[in-house]
């Protein structure tokens, strides 16, 4: 009875709970064919997210006001610098992907430059940041759709035993996320500055430096995904970041991590992010047009949010 | 007599030096601007950012951020060139509904103390959705008295430039010196000693709310003037260039220090790095990559001010 007790406490349940619902709603319209089809679209396309998707709460976890508008800009440009130095050689797979990272090092770095040194608020930071992200992949690319290499292109499309190898890894990288949040010095650090920036200066805690890691580190993983998305999607294109501003936003509130910041949760960010797919497809199967599509999402995510602060208004 | 500047005025000073500077150097690289037609020309598309960064400033005085102010100004402009033009009974209810529905939303985050950045992003996708039922392919036709108020040739000075005058003005006069607005600032400078005082903050987020939708609709509908015809992602990169344009003019995020002045020169600023890039002739590649370093630079600019503005006080 204390374990159900306490699992409804879990803001990740809502999110999971709410996949079910979809799931089956979705499942049954089509009398059960599809259903693994379903399940593995879901999983692939959801994988993007979470990986964009726990960056975002990293740096949202670090407090109010803390966001990065960069994400799209900083995909497109790896993706687009990755698939040009690979240059579909299977033999430079690697030198792309550390091409990608850099990357991502480089404009998380420039973020929190402008953060510290300018003091300007990171959401115009990031923001003034990422049109000149957005710029240099547009002089990277000049219109060519260079493919990726054919041993990426058949890793990121394929599965192993069934479940999509983009699951995966995205799993892997939330299982690690979730470990350097709950169990290492850093996860503390970055909570304790999302409750209290002042307080957390008071106990000794490097701040800057944390921020700084935190700002990389979310830049890294929007490198990443970018990198994987191009050679899954079958080559960069200019616009392909461009719905995960706003869906690695949505996944990381949905999922259950405060916005006042202080306090993350990475299972929610899967949860969340396959329900943004599931409502998607189910609005699709009901024969749906774009527009109530895009009027149902909206509701949703007001309404979760709803919910959601009800929730934690009861608790102290 | 005291000759030493207020603090508001010299936060005033970066956004109107940098756009001067910003025109001269349009005015040097390409003399024929210095025109009535020319400064239409150049501020032409400046009349709606004006307004819809003073909807996005009246959010921001509140404390709160409108992520939704770039789609419901399309959906306005798509509301303007459909039912405003055909059936103005039907057009003008449908956009006294959508300023309702913004009060409706500051009492929403008010009350159940929502974080306004989800709610307004949940906002974006709903009006971009009606937006697309509207108006599914580009299209419509701008009602004849939006189109004649946003074409007019007034003596002297072009319209654009009027027009901004006029908005920064009339925004001017509301947030700065009546009531209402030391009211709506003072719940975003503290919202408690405002309630304590025994006003009504939540009166006053829905009252921002509102007349900032009353400003978006009006943004809108001066977008529809210029451009003649609507779609459903019309104005979506309003939202980015509306809250820079606020940060520009000197306001800040919180604590409810905002200057409409301020905003109307950071919107016109915003407008101008576009055409002085093109004056450049900056490849094309480059030109959003240096409208990012223009924002950047601005606003170290204003670091440097406020560092010397900081020392004055100090001694």
């Amino acid at each position: 009875m204390t374990l159900f007790h306490g699992l409804f406490k879990k803001p990740w349940l809502w999110s999971w709970l709410a996949v079910a619902v979809v799931w089956s709603a979705t499942v049954m319209v089509t009398g059960g064919a599809g259903a693994l089809g379903l399940s593995q679209a879901a999983l692939t396309f959801a994988a993007f997210s979470v990986i964009v998707g726990i960056g975002q709460m990293f740096v949202i976890t670090l407090g109010p006001g803390n966001i990065d508008l960069s994400v799209p800009a900083t995909m497109t440009l790896a993706g687009t610098v990755a698939l040009k130095l690979m240059n579909v050689d299977n033999g430079m797979i690697v030198p792309g992907l550390l091409a990608a990272l850099a990357v991502g090092v480089a404009v998380g770095m420039c973020n929190y430059t402008l953060i510290k040194l300018l003091r300007i608020p990171p959401i115009i930071a990031t923001l003034a940041m990422s049109f000149i992200v957005q710029s240099a992949a547009i002089w990277t690319n000049r219109g060519l759709r260079i493919k990726p290499p054919s041993l990426l292109a058949e890793f990121t499309t394929s599965s192993t035993l069934g479940i999509p190898n983009m699951a995966i890894v995205a799993l892997l990288i939330a299982v690690a996320a979730w470990v350097l949040l709950e169990k290492t010095l850093y996860g503390r650090w970055i909570t304790a500055i999302g409750q209290s920036m002042a307080a957390a200066r008071m106990a000794g805690i490097p701040v800057d430096g944390t921020r700084f890691i935190t700002y990389v580190l979310c830049a890294v993983l929007a490198a990443l995904c970018g990198y994987l998305l191009a050679c899954f999607s079958g080559g960069a294109a200019l616009n392909m970041g461009a719905e995960y501003l706003l869906m690695s936003i949505a996944v990381v509130v949905i999922g259950g991590t405060s916005v006042a910041g202080g306090d993350s949760n990475v299972p929610g960010v899967w949860g969340a992010s396959l329900f943004m797919f599931l409502v998607v497809s189910m609005l699709n199967t009901y024969g749906l047009g774009a527009g109530v599509r895009l009027i149902m999402t909206g509701l949703i995510i007001i309404s979760v949010i709803v919910v959601a602060s009800g929730r934690r208004a009861r608790q102290p | 007599m005291n000759l030493r500047p207020s603090s508001d005025t010299i936060r005033l000073i970066v956004p109107a030096l940098s756009l001067a500077s910003l025109l001269a150097a349009v005015f040097w690289l390409q003399p024929r601007a210095m025109s009535y037609i020319g400064l239409n020309l150049l501020f032409n598309l400046a009349v709606p950012i004006a307004l819809a960064t003073i909807a996005q400033m009246l959010i921001m005085a509140v404390n709160n951020l409108d992520l939704s102010m770039g789609a419901f100004v399309s959906f306005v402009a798509c509301v303007a060139a459909t039912f405003l033009y055909d059936s103005p009974l039907l057009g003008v209810p449908i956009l006294v509904a959508a300023v309702a529905a913004y009060a409706l939303l500051g009492v929403v985050i008010h009350l159940r103390n929502l974080p306004s950045i989800v709610v307004t992003l949940g906002m974006s996708f709903i009006w971009t959705g009606l937006a697309v039922l509207l108006l599914p392919a580009p299209g419509g036709h701008a009602p004849e008295w939006a189109r004649w108020l946003m074409t007019a040739k007034p003596p002297l000075m072009p319209m654009a430039i009027v027009a901004s005058i006029l908005i920064a003005l009339l925004a001017h006069f509301i947030v700065m010196r009546s009531s209402f607005g030391v009211l709506v600032r003072g719940v975003g400078g503290n919202e408690r000693s405002v309630e304590r005082a025994g006003w009504s903050a939540l009166a006053a987020r829905a009252g921002a709310y509102g007349l900032a939708g009353a400003f978006a609709v009006a943004a809108g509908i001066a977008l529809v003037g210029l451009t003649t015809s609507a779609d459903a992602n019309i104005a979506l990169r309003y939202t980015l260039l509306s809250i820079a344009g606020v940060i520009l003019g000197g306001g800040e995020f919180v604590g409810g220090r905002v200057s409409p002045i301020g905003a109307v020169i950071g919107a016109l600023t915003l407008t101008l790095a576009g055409s002085f890039l093109s004056f450049l002739r900056i490849s094309p590649d480059w030109q959003i990559g240096a409208q990012g370093a223009i924002l950047i630079i601005v606003l170290a600019l204003r670091l440097f001010l406020n560092r010397i503005e900081n020392r004055e006080r100090r001694r």
